[in-house]
């Protein structure tokens, strides 16, 4: 056991896999002698070698494109997008291929790569360094789409995911890649990549969040047991696709009210997704009309006024008290 | 069924002007105003200075992250100062001696690196585009411009710049060709930096020359010492003039050296050495300009104290300004402004609902 933050732990998935299985490969742009942009592969190049950890010219395009031949090969390929606002080249690889090969070819090839990317607002970047468009990834039937919470469960997730025989997006919240540090096993562990968790127990109010956004979720949710008396379930979705709907519908069929958090853009985001399931399998037991703390409808804004964007406790709480009043 | 060779004669030409003890070769030199060499010269400087300004607030915490143009001042002003201020200026995200020479004003640069939107404000009047960071992404924009301008029957021209991590990816090759096959008067200006972050040159491409690249679309290319204010406007002239007179694209690689970080969010002691960067020291874009103009007499050492401690005044009042400007942009409400030419019922609601609750919570 040790304590580790979201970043190290990531990190430590990637070398036990590559430990585990000669054919898993890292590949993507300064993934080697820099070990990343966000140090998540250092130290990689130098145990495993410059066959098995690629540092590739500055093409998107390629890089997808080359893990999915990779993969069809029967290699594990762990490609780093730089940022998610840098994966579009390679998302016409995703969309057009690696969600499609296994269809096409009628079973005969899998494409078992992952697609690793930081994701989400908060670290005081540039333009096209802070979106969070999941859905995205997770409307394209063929991929898996998920996104750790925490240093604990992204470990598992990412060796998940790369064990998976099918193409799995991995968005990674790079506003708390260190931002706080858990106790992870040195143990392999896996999660099962479709299931969410329940992160916090409570009978009055189901909230549902993932990512960056659980931590604000939580903290309201202290805040409305401390202030309001209200003890809030806070469930943590994990993984986008597949949906794991069983159970926060099991919580919501038990509070009767639902919050949903994301940073995603508000239309189409995935709160519409998980409405549409609540409304479509637990429409009786609801008890007051479900709302959503959202990103906004706009482009994400510079950095200056990023944190406005964001969905904030402030926010949270008042779609809380709106749906507990409803 | 003869098996044959298709004989293909490619070189690529390398040109240099001015050595790195001033020297030039008189022959070649193009014919600058003086004046206008002294703006050339200013501008440079103002670029250097404001690139050191702002990494100091950078590490003061006072901006947040921006790529410094230092060392690349001779390719951006050079170039620059070739066209006219009615052609398309189509930066990357490493522009900002090139953006200074187009008018852009250090205090607007200075906003926009603090993270507000409205540093990349634009006048009606100009050509310039924003900063475009997704590499290479902007490269078609600038075929597009141009082949524009042509349809308009207007002599306007475009350039885009980008790096040499760009000519590795899709954008610039589909670009490449669009403007070949639609013969768009278009100019291609590579900065060579020999970086891509932490990738060099020597592992981004087994070309031996990035200008190639351009042969290989039957588009003119050169070399040209990137660093040497005298050969990049030269060879922009020759290609603007080439475009205006209906001959299209020239692609120009500018070998140049990215003398600081990638970004402030970059250590490059990670992966190259500093002996590296001292070489290049000794080719700095603008001690070799200063050297020529001393040597002619139109600047001195004095001189140049006076304009140094000039540039840094007009740096401290720019970040004034800025500190200013950024009391009074304390309203949130702006990033739901310019997302559209009218924003949709649901969007105003978005606002109204936001404006709202800003209220609420006083
Ligand atoms: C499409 C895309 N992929 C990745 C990045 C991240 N990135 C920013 S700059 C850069 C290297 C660019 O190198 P080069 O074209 O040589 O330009 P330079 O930074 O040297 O000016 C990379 C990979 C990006 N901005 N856009
Ligand atoms: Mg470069």
């Amino acid at each position: 056991m040790a304590e580790l933050n979201m970043a190290d732990a990531i990190k430590l998935a990637l070398t036990q896999e590559m430990e585990n299985d000669d054919g898993v490969i890292v590949l993507g742009e300064d993934v080697g002698v820099d070990g990343g942009v966000f140090r998540i592969t250092e130290g990689l190049l130098d145990r495993y070698g410059e066959r098995r950890v690629i540092d590739s010219p500055v093409a998107e395009t390629a890089l997808v494109g080359f893990s999915i031949g990779l993969a069809l090969y029967g290699l594990k390929p762990v490609c780093e997008m730089q940022f998610s606002g840098f994966s579009y080249q390679g998302f016409h690889q995703m969309e057009s291929h690696a969600a499609r090969l296994r269809w096409r070819s009628r079973g005969r090839y899998s494409i078992p790569m992952v697609l690793r990317m930081p994701y989400g607002a908060g670290v005081h970047a540039l333009e096209h360094h802070s979106e969070s468009k999941e859905v995205l990834y997770a409307h394209i039937p063929g991929l898996k789409m998920v996104i750790p919470s925490t240093p604990r469960n992204a470990r598992a997730l990412m060796v998940s995911a790369i064990r998976d025989p099918d193409p799995v997006v991995v968005f990674e919240p790079k506003a708390i890649y260190r931002a706080f540090r858990e106790e992870v096993p040195d143990d392999e562990e896996t999660l099962p990549l479709g299931q969410s968790r329940t992160a916090r127990e409570g009978g009055d109010l189901t909230m549902i969040s993932y990512g960056a956004m659980l931590q604000r979720t939580l903290q309201a949710a202290d805040q409305l047991a401390e202030e309001d008396g209200v003890e809030t379930e806070v469930i943590d979705l994990l993984s986008l696709s597949p949906l794991d709907h069983e159970r926060f519908a099991e919580s919501a069929r038990n509070t009767g009210r639902v919050v949903i958090v994301h940073e995603a853009h508000r239309s189409y985001g995935p709160a519409g997704e998980i409405m549409a399931r609540l409304i479509e399998e637990s429409f009786y037991y609801l008890e007051a009309p479900i709302r959503r703390v959202t990103g906004f409808d706009t482009i994400v804004p510079m950095f200056a006024r990023e944190q406005a964007y964001l969905p904030d406790v402030e926010r949270i709480l008042d779609a809380a008290r709106g749906v507990l009043n409803d | 069924m003869p098996r044959k060779k298709v004989r293909l004669e490619h070189s690529v030409e390398y040109l240099s002007i001015l050595d790195k003890n001033g020297k030039v070769d008189e022959k070649l030199i193009p014919k600058i105003d003086k004046d206008v060499l002294l703006q050339i010269h200013r501008t440079m400087l103002l670029s250097r200075h404001l690139d050191d300004r702002m990494l100091l607030l950078q590490r003061q915490g006072r901006i947040g992250t921006f790529a410094p143009a230092k060392g690349q001042e001779a390719s951006q002003v050079g170039a620059m100062a070739a066209l006219e201020m009615g052609d398309w200026f189509v930066p990357a995200f490493r522009e900002t001696a090139a953006m200074l020479w187009r008018g852009i004003e250090p205090a607007n640069l200075l906003l926009y690196n603090a993270g507000y939107n409205e540093g990349a404000e634009i006048p009606e009047d100009s050509h310039d585009l924003p900063i475009a960071i997704p590499v290479a992404s902007q490269i078609p924009h600038a075929v597009g411009l141009a082949y524009a301008a042509g349809y308009r029957e207007s002599d306007e021209i475009a350039i885009t710049f980008f790096g040499d991590g760009a000519t590795s990816e899709g954008d610039f090759h589909e670009a490449l060709n669009f403007a070949s096959v639609l013969k768009a008067p278009v100019i291609f200006l590579c900065q060579n930096n020999q970086w891509a972050i932490s990738m060099p040159r020597g592992r981004q491409s087994e070309s031996r020359t990035l200008a190639q690249k351009g042969l290989g679309y039957a588009i003119p290319s050169l070399q040209v010492d990137g660093n040497d204010v005298f050969a990049v406007y030269a060879a922009v002239q020759e290609a603007a003039e080439r475009a205006r007179a209906g001959d299209g694209p020239t692609m120009i690689e500018c070998i140049t050296y990215r003398m600081s970080v990638h970004t402030t969010a970059d250590d490059p002691s990670k992966y190259r050495d500093e002996d590296e960067v001292k070489k290049w020291q000794e080719l700095d874009p603008i001690l070799r300009l200063q050297k020529y103009l001393k040597a002619k007499k139109q600047l001195s050492d004095k001189k140049i104290e006076a304009l140094e401690k000039e540039l840094e005044q007009q740096i401290d009042t720019a970040w004034e300004d800025t500190h200013k400007r950024i009391q009074e942009l304390t309203d949130p409400l702006v990033m739901f402004d310019d997302v559209y030419a009218e924003p949709p019922a649901s969007l105003q609601a978005q606002r109204q609902a936001y404006e709202q609750h800003l209220k609420c919570e006083g």
